[in-house]
């Protein structure tokens, strides 16, 4: 087992922190996995048809297909690297942070 | 310099490479050997998770497989990159706070069972088998195709040196040569890619190139002097020879979002895949790493799909109507034509007896072409399986389009064996990762969590060394040996990571109150269900018409994990909530601080 007794008091105030912590966290994550399913799921997959009626201005590309081969992906690399960035910054908030 | 010897000196200096980070990273603990002292930086990380993740299918096949699917590809494309999303948000930070060594691990002591442990070791050692046949197969593939040596010599060659990296340096020794494979691997992929796009569309960027209208030598030519974007000439192309539309698909909606479901979610509860962010020193580093990795990844698979594009236009044109035999004046195949023919990845049956190829659609034999010992009116190679019933003519083997790639563009012989040694890399990358975690699997897993808990860690050091060298022996077996049904287990594979694991570890971490009765049916009935479907389709002779809501077998796992989580919940509701000290760990691992620095022993 790796649970060790954590430095901090655990008092409910504590106890509160760590929920608000996980509640803006659970909340982060919800907001980015729906833009996640919308990308792939939606703008690549069930609207793919509707999309490509539109090119996107200057390139061969329509929108659907583009979404499903090209641009869901793109959008993927740079959700994680915005999700790192703003764990960071609510580790520090809530001072759980590492070092 | 000829090919060949081009090919001797860049593989072999790039297998000399990995030897040499080998012995600079000798694994002197356990800590060293499952996952690298937790010391690697994330961006050396996110490489070795490219070069783990990207196996010989994904350099070799993927592009020629696109190609022929068209929009359909996306599956893949989209499939295995969203399952980093899933990754990186519920996963590998939390999994990285709760340290120790394997998914198993994480499995037996949060459903505080040892019945859990062993249903995920036999899930991880079945998985990562599945995958390493493949991968040893592809190595003497790249060598008899490359080298001219015999396969059998090719997958010993292979074996030989992941022996030696793995065994000696465990996860340590992996992960550096692994992040070497990267480096080789997107070089050689991108270098053609590079040059094809500025053939065809003038521009220097594949995925810009893809988008744009046809130029450049061989773009102009096709484009035959109007101005026409890529995309446009190609949807016309296929359509004229009877094709969908490459801007279409032919599969259905519901499969498609079920394929790409399993596929995502199988990828993010691949052990091979999740281990990697064990070893990096904090969690913050491995919500970054899972970034770089995906950012590594995202090079070759946003290029695929250009190379695809590419390389469908410049087949259709050339060959669509060519002449066989050279004809003054007339269009005639070109040379790479004959080259790989003769390696058989391409057949022409002259059916109409023209002499020139007709390409539209419909499969132009019966299955694989089976060559016979003689030769056509044309000089081609005649096979014994035509299929009757359609007016194509022309087979082409899916893994052309990225081999024959430097050819068909008239590149210089070493930019060939640049892409024989990329192949060799990722096949080699992903091997070596798989092996680690069924070696892992078996001696820390299997021998130190259940059956010899007082085993010391030099024992246990030992017992990793053996199983790996075990490990690779076996995975070389079936190299040498291919059990006929080996792309049929991928499926099994992602089906069954995402149908067992995946929903096991998110219920872990998000669920405080998820208990080892729920779990664990959870698995059983998620793994049950994806497996039976999957066996009946593929080995007991099930047909289409009978897949229930028109879902293939490559997509049954996402309904597999919907039911895991189901089960696990329904049941866990009716059972008694998990001991005070396992929620105590849950709370644990949902906040970064208090994560062990990183260890050199355990």
């Amino acid at each position: 087992m790796t649970t060790e007794p954590e430095q901090n008091p655990s008092g409910s105030s504590h106890q509160e922190k760590m929920t608000a912590y996980w509640k803006k966290n659970v909340r982060l994550v919800t907001i980015l996995l729906a833009i996640w399913w919308i990308v792939s799921y939606g703008a690549g997959i069930i609207f793919e048809d509707a999309l490509n009626a539109i090119v996107i201005p200057g390139t061969g590309f329509h929108l659907g297909f583009w979404f499903a081969q090209q641009g869901s992906i793109y959008v993927f690399v740079i959700m994680i690297f915005v999700y790192a960035w703003l764990m960071n910054k609510l580790d520090r908030e809530y001072d759980v942070h590492e070092d | 310099m000829d090919v060949k010897t081009w090919t001797f000196l860049i593989v072999g200096a790039t297998f000399a490479l990995y030897i040499g980070i080998a012995i600079w990273s000798r694994a002197n603990t356990t800590g060293d050997f499952y996952i690298a002292g937790r010391g690697v930086h994330p961006v050396v990380n996110g490489m070795a998770t490219g070069a783990d993740w990207m196996s010989a299918a994904s350099f070799i096949s993927m592009a020629g497989l696109i190609s022929f699917m068209g929009y359909d590809g996306a599956v893949y494309l989209m499939g295995w990159t969203g399952g980093y999303v899933l990754l990186a948000l519920l996963l590998a930070p939390y999994l990285r706070k709760y340290g120790q060594f394997t998914v198993p691990d994480f499995v037996g002591d949060r459903y505080y069972s040892n019945g859990a442990r062993i249903v995920a070791v036999l899930c991880a050692v079945f998985v990562s088998f599945t995958y390493v046949a493949g991968q040893m197969r592809g190595v003497g593939v790249v060598f008899s195709r490359f080298l001219e040596v015999d396969i059998n010599v090719g997958v010993g060659i292979g074996m030989a040196i992941v022996f030696f990296y793995a065994v000696l340096g465990g996860m340590k020794g992996i992960t550096y040569t692994q992040a070497a494979q990267y480096c080789v691997l997107i070089f050689a992929y991108l270098v053609p890619a590079i040059f094809i796009s500025i053939l065809l569309t003038d521009k220097y960027i594949p995925q810009i190139g893809f988008g744009a209208s046809l130029g450049g030598d061989i773009g102009s030519r096709i484009a035959g002097g109007e101005t026409i974007k890529l995309m446009d000439k190609l949807n016309q192309l296929n359509t004229e020879l009877g094709f969908a539309e490459y801007t279409s698909g032919k599969k259905s909606m519901l499969d498609v979002l079920c394929i790409t479901g399993a596929l995502m979610a199988g990828t993010a509860g691949l052990p091979h895949v999740i281990v990697r962010f064990y070893t990096v020193p904090r969690v913050r580093d491995a919500r970054l790493s899972v970034g770089w990795a995906l950012f590594f990844i995202a090079l070759l698979y946003t290029t695929a799909p250009a190379v695809a594009a590419f390389a469908r236009t410049n087949l259709i044109d050339t060959v669509s109507g060519a002449s066989y035999t050279q004809v003054e004046g007339e269009k005639s195949i070109p040379q790479w034509f004959k080259t790989w023919e003769d390696t058989g990845l391409l057949a022409w049956v002259d059916k109409n007896n023209d002499g020139k190829v007709q390409y539209v659609a419909g499969a132009a034999l019966a299955g694989k072409p089976t060559f016979t010992a003689e030769r056509g009116s044309s000089g081609q190679r005649m096979v014994s399986n035509p299929n009757p019933d359609t007016k194509n003519e022309l087979y082409v083997d899916r893994d052309i389009i990225v081999l024959a790639n430097p050819e068909i563009a008239n590149l210089p012989n070493w930019v060939i064996a640049l892409v024989a040694a990329g192949g060799l890399a990722a096949a080699l990358s992903t091997a070596a990762g798989l092996l680690l975690v069924v070696s892992t699997s078996i001696s820390h897993d299997l021998l130190k969590r259940v059956f010899v808990p007082s085993i010391s860690e030099k024992q246990e050091l030992l017992a990793a060394r053996i199983a790996a060298g075990f490990a690779v022996m076996i995975a070389g077996y079936f190299g040498i040996n291919p059990p006929g049904f080996v792309a049929q287990v991928v499926a099994f594979a992602f089906g069954l990571a995402c149908s067992s694991f995946f929903p096991a570890i998110i219920l872990g971490i998000f669920w405080k109150k998820a208990n080892r009765e729920g779990v664990i049916s959870g698995m059983l009935v998620g793994i049950i269900f994806t497996a039976s479907y999957i066996i009946y389709f593929k080995f007991m002779g099930g047909t289409p018409d009978q897949f229930w809501f028109g879902i293939s077998p490559e997509g049954i796992g996402a309904l597999g994990m919907l039911l895991n989580f189901a089960v696990a919940v329904v049941v866990g509701r009716f059972t008694p909530p998990p001991p005070q000290e396992v929620q105590e760990l849950v709370e644990h691992i949902r906040v970064p601080a208090g994560a062990k620095t990183p260890t050199h022993s355990h």
